[in-house]
């Protein structure tokens, strides 16, 4: 809970600091009935971090680390637009549906694939999910031949970019939270996932089916990142598999471990997740605003998390609670020896 | 009488919602072993490392006269206080060797020696009369061998103050007698040893004096030599003792009954000899033997904890095929392991999620316990074995040991089971509550439960069971019934003293 009033302290200052550059900050404006303003763009350009980091928590909180989804993004991406463009109706309806369709059943098998490293084999997760890390855009090259695809199909662009009042990649984020958050808090599953990121073997001898649960955590964030990877693209209408999702696992991380949720497994916070989410987008809003050069943005960023991620380690909050000591003198007694 | 090395006084811990100690005065002599006595949850522990940095006390702390305050446990040890703990933490990777000298480990050239390490670390071993190997990796240990290398690692360094907190809950008599010969000869070197034990046997043999505790308060402090073992008791429950009667020896007619489990020739290379076992429904079978007998080997395989490679098992007239514990499980078979941290506590959950844990696993991740089951379920259980404190919140990791313990034989019991194996259910657990879990035991089987049930302690063991079945250097040598502790002990001892 402490955690939590510090990832949501940073937030808070972060906009703060936004008001003040830029008094029009929270304005919201109506237009074509769509909704439009600062707010709602760090919400929409956060959406991809956002779902990665809910893959991210579970497969952390099993004590695991998920490296290839920024990989996943780019295939994710590199798939659907060469279906797309290659095909004989590249602008229907259905040729983007299935193009979706396959790109995510590959994302499912790739996440299986993670899965099978970690849980059967049990490689460890930063090696296991590294291994994808690094074939994974080579993957994407191959399938785009190193070119960037455009596409021009309307249904697909709207996935990334289309609006239903609010952008439409807010709502589908906002959505997979609320599933995960049902999905993990009316069944068993956050409870059973949390036992065996805290302790694996006590797990496995109360029964705990873990090989399942680890399995289904990284299909999960491969799904997850493969539905960021479709967002990515199709708000630019183009697979780019040099760049779509390049450091996002670092995003994702950064925005799991903002939200206090620790990389040694065990309690995990999908709030937490959300704040910490929404801190790394705002701080890149911020620095795109504010006018600070790009190149600087990632010192700016580390910055800003080194600070969080202080304040929230054990040490440091011990010195904040630390309380003058009690003088000691009165509670002095005799010594009696029974005998 | 000499000065005290240490003396505390006026110390009181408080976390969220527990006092854990008000106001406790102790002082430790040079040349003496003091226990430090009181029921699960009395602040022993907590007493402990106040004194050691591992808690900020309010109060004041001498040391060899001089006020002290120490900023966690490594100061204490640069200080010459050397303390096992409870819990055995040491670094489950690393050998033996590396364990006992870690961060004093010889150098050559900067780096560290590690065949000097090695060598350094077995002559310890061999002056404490161990035979374990320094090289092998300390988690292929069971926890008994851990626990005997954290005592080494404690003793391997001159210290004035040498702390046990329940250093022989999973000892055998032997390793016992030779952990109480290594503490005479620090003591008359001028050692002070303060020593924690449930065991009253134990504590009147070894200690001089000792200091009683209670829900968190100093009741006194005593000579050994002055104190009848009823009043001991008294002073630590506040009150006599009345389920501490001798639980009589059980033996129920179970020969009638039919037989729930049937083990035969199973076995596992490097842990136990193929063995035939037979478990008849309400019957307590006991399991006997040294440290590394394999009597938890043996229980293990039961369970699927460990797969056997050869044999084959029955439970209620079917074949079981164990390929890990689920099957066990939704069998209705449940396991309590010795090794409470590494494979019992979920340390981080509430108490709650841990004493339901095995019952969901068992219903799948679909099919969640009602918040309403659960503290239904949680409620009764801990009424039933008396935890304390009786919040189901509480990570349990901030519980007692004892009170830990209880928690995970609750979490078998709500799964109702045919079969309960126990490996040392009773480990670090006060006096009263022992009996309350022995009498526990003799209900399950009056039941109908069938109970294995294992403990160092041999005492227990003919106490509780209707059979005992002896092991010797992983193999299966007897099976007695009706039977005593000095006929066991033969057949434990090689046979040589049996005829
Ligand atoms: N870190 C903690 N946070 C909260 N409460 C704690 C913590 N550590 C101990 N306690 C509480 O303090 C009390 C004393 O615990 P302590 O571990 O000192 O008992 P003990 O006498 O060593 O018992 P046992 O014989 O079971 O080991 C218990 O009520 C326990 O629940
Ligand atoms: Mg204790």
């Amino acid at each position: 809970m402490n955690r939590l009033w510090w990832a949501l302290g940073a937030l808070v200052a972060l906009l703060v600091l936004n008001v003040v550059v830029t008094p029009s900050f929270f304005s919201i404006r109506m237009q074509d009935g769509h909704l439009y303003g600062s707010v709602i763009d760090i919400l929409k350009n956060g959406a991809p971090t956002l779902l990665i980091a809910l893959g991210m928590t579970l497969v952390i909180a099993t004590r695991g680390i998920d490296l290839s989804v920024g990989a996943v993004v780019a295939i994710a991406a590199a798939v659907t637009c060469e279906y797309i463009a290659t095909s004989s109706d590249p602008g229907s309806a259905s040729t983007a549906l299935v193009g979706m369709a396959i790109s995510l059943g590959l994302c499912l098998v790739l996440g299986l694939w993670n899965g099978f490293l970690v849980a059967v084999l049990r490689i460890q997760p930063i090696v296991a999910t590294l291994v994808l890390m690094t074939a994974g855009r080579g993957i994407a090259m191959l399938v785009t031949d190193g070119q960037i695809i455009t596409v021009n199909n309307e249904t697909y662009r709207s996935v990334g970019a289309g609006f239903v009042l609010l952008p439409l990649a807010i709502l589908i984020s906002v959505a997979v939270l609320a599933l995960v958050a049902v999905a993990t808090r009316k069944t068993a599953l956050g409870l059973l996932i949390e036992a065996v990121g805290v302790n694996p073997e006590a797990s496995r001898l109360a029964g705990v089916q873990s090989r399942t649960i680890i399995w289904t955590v990284y299909v999960f964030a491969a799904l997850c990142a493969g539905v960021a990877g479709l967002m990515i693209s199709s708000n630019v209408s183009a697979a780019d598999a040099n760049n779509a999702g390049l450091w996002i696992e670092m995003d994702a991380i950064l925005a799991v471990v903002i939200g206090g949720t620790s990389l040694a497994g065990g309690r995990y916070s999908l709030t937490g997740t959300l704040l910490g989410a929404l801190v790394i987008q705002t701080l890149t809003t911020t620095v795109y605003t504010a006018g600070i050069a790009p190149e600087i943005t990632l010192v700016f960023k580390a910055v800003v998390v080194v600070v969080v991620i202080l304040f929230q380690s054990p040490k440091v909050q011990a010195l904040f609670r630390r309380r003058p000591k009690r003088p000691v003198a009165e509670v002095l007694k005799p010594q009696e020896v029974a005998s | 009488m000499t000065e005290p090395v240490v003396d505390m006084r006026g110390i009181s811990v408080e976390f969220p919602g527990v006092k854990a100690l008000q106001g406790v005065d102790f002082r430790l002599f040079p040349g003496e072993v003091h226990a430090l006595m009181g029921e699960n949850g009395a602040g022993k522990s907590t007493l402990i490392k106040a004194l050691t940095g591992v808690h900020k006390p309010t109060g004041l702390i001498r040391l060899r006269g001089e006020e002290v305050s120490f900023h966690g446990p490594g100061q204490a040890q640069d200080a010459g206080i050397s303390t096992v703990y409870q819990e055995v933490n040491l670094c489950g990777n690393l050998t033996v060797a590396e364990n006992i000298l870690l961060g004093r480990e010889p150098r050559r050239f900067g780096r560290i020696d590690g065949r000097a390490t090695r060598r350094r670390a077995a002559e310890l071993l061999e002056r404490m009369g161990l035979a374990i190997d320094p090289g092998s990796v300390l988690a292929d240990h069971p926890i008994a061998v851990q626990q005997l290398v954290a005592i080494a690692r404690a003793v391997a360094v001159e210290c004035q103050v040498l702390i046990l907190d329940e250093p022989t809950s999973s000892l055998d008599a032997g390793e016992v007698a030779e952990l109480f010969r290594i503490m005479r000869v620090l003591r008359d070197e001028g050692v002070a040893i303060l020593f924690v034990s449930h065991f009253l046997e134990q504590v009147y043999e070894i200690s001089d004096r000792m200091t009683v505790l209670r829900n968190g308060r100093l009741v006194g402090e005593y000579r050994t030599a002055e104190l009848s073992r009823l009043d001991l008791v008294s002073a630590m429950l506040g009150r006599e003792l009345s389920v501490l009667e001798e639980l009589e020896q059980q033996t129920h007619p179970v020969d009638e009954r039919a037989v729930l489990l049937r083990a035969t020739g199973l076995g596992r290379k490097g842990a136990v000899e193929p063995f035939d076992l037979e478990v008849r429904a309400g019957e307590v079978v006991g399991l006997a033997g040294l440290l590394g007998s394999g009597r938890t080997e043996l229980a293990r395989l039961l369970f699927g904890a460990d797969k056997a490679d050869s044999g084959t098992l029955e439970f209620d007239g079917k074949p079981l095929h164990l390929r890990g514990p689920r099957q066990a499980i939704s069998a209705g078979i449940g396991f309590c392991s010795e090794d409470r941290k590494a494979e019992g506590l979920v340390a981080d959950l509430s108490v709650r999620d841990n004493l339901v844990l095995a019952l969901q696993a068992s219903r799948g991740w679909t099919r969640p316990l009602s918040k309403r089951t659960k503290d239904e379920l949680v409620e009764k259980y801990v009424a039933m074995l008396d935890i304390r404190p009786a919040t189901p919140d509480t990570p349990i990791r901030n519980l007692s040991g004892g009170n830990q313990q209880k928690v995970l034989l609750a979490r078998w019991l709500v799964t109702k089971p045919k079969l309960l194996v126990l490996d040392e259910p009773t480990r670090g657990i006060d006096v009263g509550a022992k009996a309350q879990i022995q009498k526990l035991v003799a209900e399950l089987a009056a039941e109908g439960v069938a109970v294995v049930f294992i403990s160092a302690e041999l005492e227990e063991v003919v106490r509780v069971s209707d059979r005992v079945v002896v092991l010797r250097d992983r193999r299966k040598v007897a099976e007695l019934r009706g039977t005593d502790v000095d006929e066991v002990m033969a057949h434990i001892a090689g046979g040589r003293a049996a005829a």
